[in-house]
């Protein structure tokens, strides 16, 4: 059999550049500033609890780039959007990677101007944000599209450490028109490829079920791409249902999946995803998140309702009481234990 | 004996049939969903259902709000990550997936993203891709099970947000995707559509009952093509209609809209 020449006689191959996408890179996917960040950050394993307040005063700045942990609703960190709002932050990136509550949330604080689509604006099986439609059609924020897997894609890339990396999506599509993609032929195969810039964020929130104090943290379920995202970003808030010891954490590292050097700040907020479902913990209150909808069909009424529910909390316990407080968050453990007890 | 049912029934029961023993799929909530779970509950007790969201064939206990949700991860094998999933898809693992849209062409291309205005200041905005552009890249056979209108089934889409046969011939090979991956078939209240093998275009191959011909072609935006043989669709059976309300969607999210 003849061996596939990968290299032609006047030396290697130069990659080739056929198309690019027309839209705006909001982040540098250059991997030597970001060893550079990561160079100096201090990787000392010291107590980083710290109230929700005083983390997201700490570390979410105006104009910085955020990306949020969990899947939409789901282990998403609830507490920590509601603080942001209550904060008033402004003109951010935002990482819409599978956002869908939490998008609904800092859409109605208009808190970024400017976004990576992966899945914004619906809430899946429930129906589209009136709220944050409204947003996304007033012309004042910026979209580069792109997919949900182009974000893990990117995440992934700044996680290794590398400035891109090749994936077979995109082509042929107006998605690709309006990201930030470039397309190549692959040196090796002639193969059209789509790149994926890495996505290293300012600012990371993750809620996770169990963190010791230097954050070292566990999350049950699924990933989706909260390991990379935890070490893509340059700055992590670890928000928590509950804190452990770190004897316990190395009782059992399997557990880990983000290891202390990479978290800046620990936050206990047990149910901290509620209205979301916490799998393993609570179910979500789909009567509660149907409310969202239907008050956000006229601002007025959504005006009043984010008053009470976001701006006069002073946490999210607060809120939690407003709606339902611990009887609620009983009935939605009940719904969430009994979905996973074994039925012979 | 006439058995009684609605077009949202008709069209999860023709569409779980395609989904054989042993097989893979990516899929959504929803109407897929309920495709799925039929499916598993008639004759494919071992298709293996895939979320983006990281689970791996969950056994599903009821129908899922999300995909990342307590029951979308039920009784998996395992959890995972969404980089993980969509790999195994763009590997070449899985076998078939289910997309819809605001807007289908007749090269079954797929708008999901806005509709009027401008990329920009768009008139109406939708989700964006989500995972429906790397699904509908990466898995061998695409399927769409959507309302059969003239308004989303349009010429051309306004924006092309997931790949379909794109502008028809080879191009969607052309343009680097996957050999042999595609649209597959579309299930509408009305019909049964392919596609045709030389240019690609959108045709209908058989008629759900109560319905005509002229009936889709007056509810779809562009001229359709005819299959050599137009089939009458198998209409849904009484064990097939009963699992499906009892067991896959007794609060009929799905079958109740």
């Amino acid at each position: 059999m003849k061996e596939q020449v990968i290299m032609n006689e006047t030396g290697p191959t130069p990659m080739n550049v056929i198309g690019a996408g027309r839209s705006e890179l909001y982040t540098d996917p250059d991997p030597d500033h970001a060893r550079a960040f990561f160079h100096q950050k201090t990787k000392k394993m010291v107590n980083k609890v710290m109230p929700l307040a005083k983390a997201v005063e700490m570390f979410v700045h105006d104009g910085d780039y955020l990306s949020l942990g969990g899947f939409g609703g789901n282990r998403a960190p609830i507490a920590a959007c509601h603080e942001i709002l209550r904060q008033g932050r402004k003109n951010m990136g935002f990482a819409g990677h599978t956002t869908t509550h939490d998008f609904e949330i800092l859409s109605a604080g208009e808190v970024f101007d400017r976004v990576d689509a992966g899945y914004i604006v619906g809430l899946e099986a429930r129906g589209l944000s009136p709220c944050a439609r409204r947003y996304m059609q007033t012309g004042k924020v910026r979209v580069t599209e792109w997919t949900n897997y182009s974000l893990s894609a990117r995440l992934h890339a700044a996680s290794m450490g590398v400035p891109f990396i090749p994936a077979r999506n995109l082509l042929g599509t107006d998605t690709f028109e309006y990201s930030a993609s470039k397309i190549i032929e692959c040196p090796y195969t002639g193969k059209k490829l789509s790149l994926h810039p890495a996505l290293y964020p300012d600012v990371a929130i993750i809620h996770v079920h169990e963190a010791d104090v230097y954050g070292n943290s566990r999350i049950r379920g699924i990933m989706k791409s909260d390991n990379d995202l935890a070490r893509a970003s340059k700055r992590v808030i670890i928000t928590c249902e509950r804190l452990i010891t770190n004897e316990e954490i190395r009782r059992s590292p399997t557990q880990t999946t983000i290891p202390y050097f990479l978290v800046d700040a620990v936050c206990e907020v047990p149910f901290g995803n509620y209205p979301g479902n916490m799998v393993y913990e609570y179910f979500s209150d789909e009567e509660h998140l149907r409310e969202w909808l239907h008050v956000e069909e006229d601002p007025v009424v959504f005006k009043k309702f984010l008053k009470k529910n976001i701006y006069d909390c002073s946490n999210h316990h607060e809120y939690i009481s407003k709606n339902g407080g611990m009887e609620k968050m009983l009935k939605l453990r009940t719904i969430e234990y009994l979905l996973h007890k074994e039925v012979d | 004996m006439i058995v009684k049912y609605n077009s949202m029934e008709l069209m999860v029961c023709v569409a779980s049939r395609e989904l054989e023993d042993g097989s893979t799929l990516a899929v959504g909530t929803g109407a897929p969903c309920a495709a799925a779970m039929l499916a598993q509950k008639m004759s494919s007790p071992n298709l293996s259902i895939l979320f983006e969201a990281g689970s791996v064939s969950p056994q599903l206990p009821e129908m899922p709000i999300s995909v990342g949700d307590s029951r979308a991860g039920h009784k998996a094998v395992m959890v995972s990550t969404m980089g993980a999933i969509m790999e195994t898809c763009q590997r070449g693992y899985v076998d078939y997936t289910f997309l819809g849209g605001a807007q289908i062409d007749m090269y079954g291309n797929l708008n999901s993203t806005y509709i009027g205005g401008t990329h920009q200041k768009p008139k109406v905005r939708f989700p964006g891709s989500g995972g429906a552009n790397d699904f509908g890249s990466f898995c061998w056979k695409m399927m769409v099970l959507t309302v059969q209108d003239a308004r989303r089934f349009v010429e051309k889409c306004e924006f092309i947000t997931t790949p379909g046969w794109l502008q028809g011939g080879n191009s969607r090979y052309e343009a680097g995707l996957p050999e042999g991956t595609g649209p597959y078939k579309v299930f509408t209240n009305m019909a049964v559509m392919d596609f045709e093998p030389e240019s690609k275009r959108m045709r209908i191959t058989s008629i759900n009952p109560g319905y005509s011909i002229k009936d889709v072609q007056d509810n779809c935006g562009f001229e359709l093509l005819k299959a050599p043989q137009i089939t009458e669709t198998e209409p849904p059976t009484e064990i097939e209609l009963k699992i499906l309300r009892e067991e896959v969607d007794p609060h009929r999210y799905v079958i109740g809209r």
